[in-house]
């Protein structure tokens, strides 16, 4: 009895008319060799919903200027829309205030900016940069430069051994001493879906006195995360993994860090007073944002944050658990797939590999289809290396996917089995 | 609509599944490895060369059906060829994959792989050998990567 109550509230609330969401979309209404599209690679990039190609097409037709210059209404409107996305972003993710929040082009100068501005400056030889080797590239080759430059030492928290997509949390113990300074870890894992533990990681780092910075480009667009109940120093993400416009990304920072660091990149809006021999910086969030910044599409990232929030962030991610659990059923009943990471805490992305077959042959065979999957190293050629492969397939989803969808790749693997094998 | 198996004709799954001079050449006097970082295609191709003729070829590796098949029919096609013999074949080669133009007298088996030039994406996969035996050729021993 108790049962049924709790699935009917579970039920209400977590209801997701996947059918009804999908024509918000229209690249999805699309064909390829008379197949729909089943768009598979979210991890990558998602698609847009109609009311985010609205508001671009609304900032160009209706107020299309240049922001906190403009003296003319439209300029103002432009500000205003501008600074209402920030604040909808920080709403977002719980930050404590707009200031907080940085607009970059993406997740990848959020974690550059982080490198320069802060490591440039904190980072001496002797300190100690702790990363893990489930990190995206984009999460590990500034630290590497940083390093290189501030004669700092990189470390790396190991994948567990087997592999089983968690990280060896024990050697973290090890690795974490009064040398850190900045223990930057992927927040989920765009290989192998494993949400990783970062609260528990954020609270070791900080009885050190380290800082963290957590690359969430693939949990903000799938799950509610809350950067205060988190206590991260730094958090970035990408606009155009969660339903916005390439070309936008975040950077949360602490206030008193923002306050501290020195300028990213120099040029107009970023700075107060500029005379021949010295400058003065603007007020954080400007601070960040040199020159013209990409107004349009932070704008748009708006309105995905507001679509976001229309379908509920807990409904899209009960979804995805649905998909995510009938994908790995059905992958595992199908011949010759071999599954990869196992982690009790996982998004949904599914990498495998199917014996005997390359996935960029896979890819291909799957292509025909209608059928698009990422078929490669994921930008994360360590846990390759670990995983004794030169590459893997990877399906994830988004609120828009279907288990139809899923079931046309496991016929479309079968259909290359048949093909190559 | 176009079929798959254009690309995947029988004739190149059979040399990805089975592929010929599929081995380490004991006798080889010029090397070279090959590397496509995007994929993670890895060959190494062995030579013999006397006289400025490829007395023989094989080679080893990983890679997806498009690079095994390309690399293990190439084998086949340039054994006894002269070394300007292979600069024709290569052009020659390297323009059917690209623009589809074929000159199936020239290269014979070869012509099979003449679906690639429909996915640009995998020129790379199907180039990969003949870049690392001009390289071989030209110095011997040397790794190199495919910029297409
Ligand atoms: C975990 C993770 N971090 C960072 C990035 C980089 O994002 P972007 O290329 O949008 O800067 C990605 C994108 O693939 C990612 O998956």
């Amino acid at each position: 009895m108790l049962k049924t109550v709790k699935n009917s509230v579970k039920n209400d609330s977590n209801f997701i008319d996947v059918e009804k969401v999908r024509r918000d979309f229209p690249l999805l209404q699309n064909h390829y060799n008379g197949r729909p599209i089943a768009f598979l690679d979210n991890a990558a990039t998602t698609q847009k919903p109609q009311v985010v190609l609205d508001k671009l097409n609304e900032f160009y037709t209706q107020y299309n200027a240049n922001v906190h210059r403009a003296i003319y209404h439209i300029g103002e409107q432009a500000t205003r829309e501008y600074e209402d996305a920030r604040k909808k972003v920080s709403d977002f993710i719980n930050a404590p205030d707009p200031s907080t929040i940085i607009f970059t082009r993406g997740a990848t100068e959020a974690i550059n900016l982080v490198a320069y501005s802060w490591g440039r400056h904190n980072l001496s030889p002797g300190d100690e940069i702790l990363i893990t080797e489930m990190e995206h590239h984009s999460n590990i080759i500034p630290w590497q430069l940083a390093v290189k430059d501030t004669g700092a030492t990189l470390r790396y928290i190991p994948l567990h051994l087997p592999v089983d997509g968690t990280l060896d949390l024990q050697s973290l113990e090890v690795n974490l001493t009064n040398r850190t300074k900045l223990v930057a870890i992927v927040h989920q894992s765009n290989v192998f879906g494993t949400i990783n533990p970062v609260k528990k990681i954020i609270k070791a780092a900080q009885s050190v006195g380290a800082l963290v910075l957590l690359d969430s480009a693939q949990s903000v667009p799938h799950s509610k995360v809350d950067v205060q109940a988190l206590d991260c120093d730094f958090l970035v993400f990408s606009g155009h993994k969660m339903m916005g416009p390439s070309g936008v990304g975040v950077l949360y920072a602490k206030e008193t860090l923002l306050n501290s660091m020195e300028p990213f990149m120099g040029g107009g809006e970023m700075i107060s007073t500029v005379s021949m021999e010295y400058s003065t910086w603007n007020d954080i969030p400007w601070k960040f944002e040199a020159g013209t910044p990409n107004i349009a599409q932070a704008i748009g990232l708006g309105a995905a944050v507001d679509y976001l929030n229309e379908l509920n962030m807990e409904s899209i991610h009960a979804h995805e658990n649905e998909l995510m659990d009938y994908a790995s059923d059905m992958l595992k009943n199908t011949p010759r797939v071999i599954l990869y990471g196992n982690g009790s805490k996982r998004g949904a992305i599914i990498s495998f590999n199917v014996e005997g077959i390359h996935p960029h042959d896979l890819a291909q065979i799957l292509d025909q289809d209608g059928i698009a999957v990422r078929a490669g190293h994921h930008c994360a050629q360590p846990i390759m290396k670990r995983l004794n492969v030169p590459a893997t397939t990877r399906a994830s989803f988004y609120v828009y996917n279907t288990k139809d969808e899923i079931d046309r790749l496991c016929e479309g693997i079968e259909k290359a089995i048949n093909l190559l094998c | 609509m176009y079929d798959i198996r254009e690309l995947y004709q029988q004739l190149i799954i059979d040399h990805s599944k089975n592929p010929k001079n599929f081995t380490v050449l004991k006798d080889a006097n010029r090397s070279a490895n090959g590397d496509n970082p995007l994929c993670g295609d890895k060959v190494t191709i062995y030579l013999k060369l006397e006289d400025d003729v490829i007395q023989d070829i094989s080679f080893q590796g990983s890679g997806c059906a498009i690079s095994k098949a390309s690399t293990s029919i190439m084998t086949t096609s340039l054994k006894g060829k002269t070394v300007e013999e292979f600069q024709t074949f290569f052009d020659i080669f390297h323009q059917m994959v690209t623009t589809g133009k074929t000159d199936s007298i020239v290269l014979g088996k070869l012509a099979v792989l003449s679906g690639v030039h429909q996915y640009p994406v995998r020129v790379k996969c199907a180039t990969l050998a003949w870049h690392t035996v001009k390289n071989a050729l030209e110095d011997g021993i040397r790794k190199i990567a495919t910029t297409e």
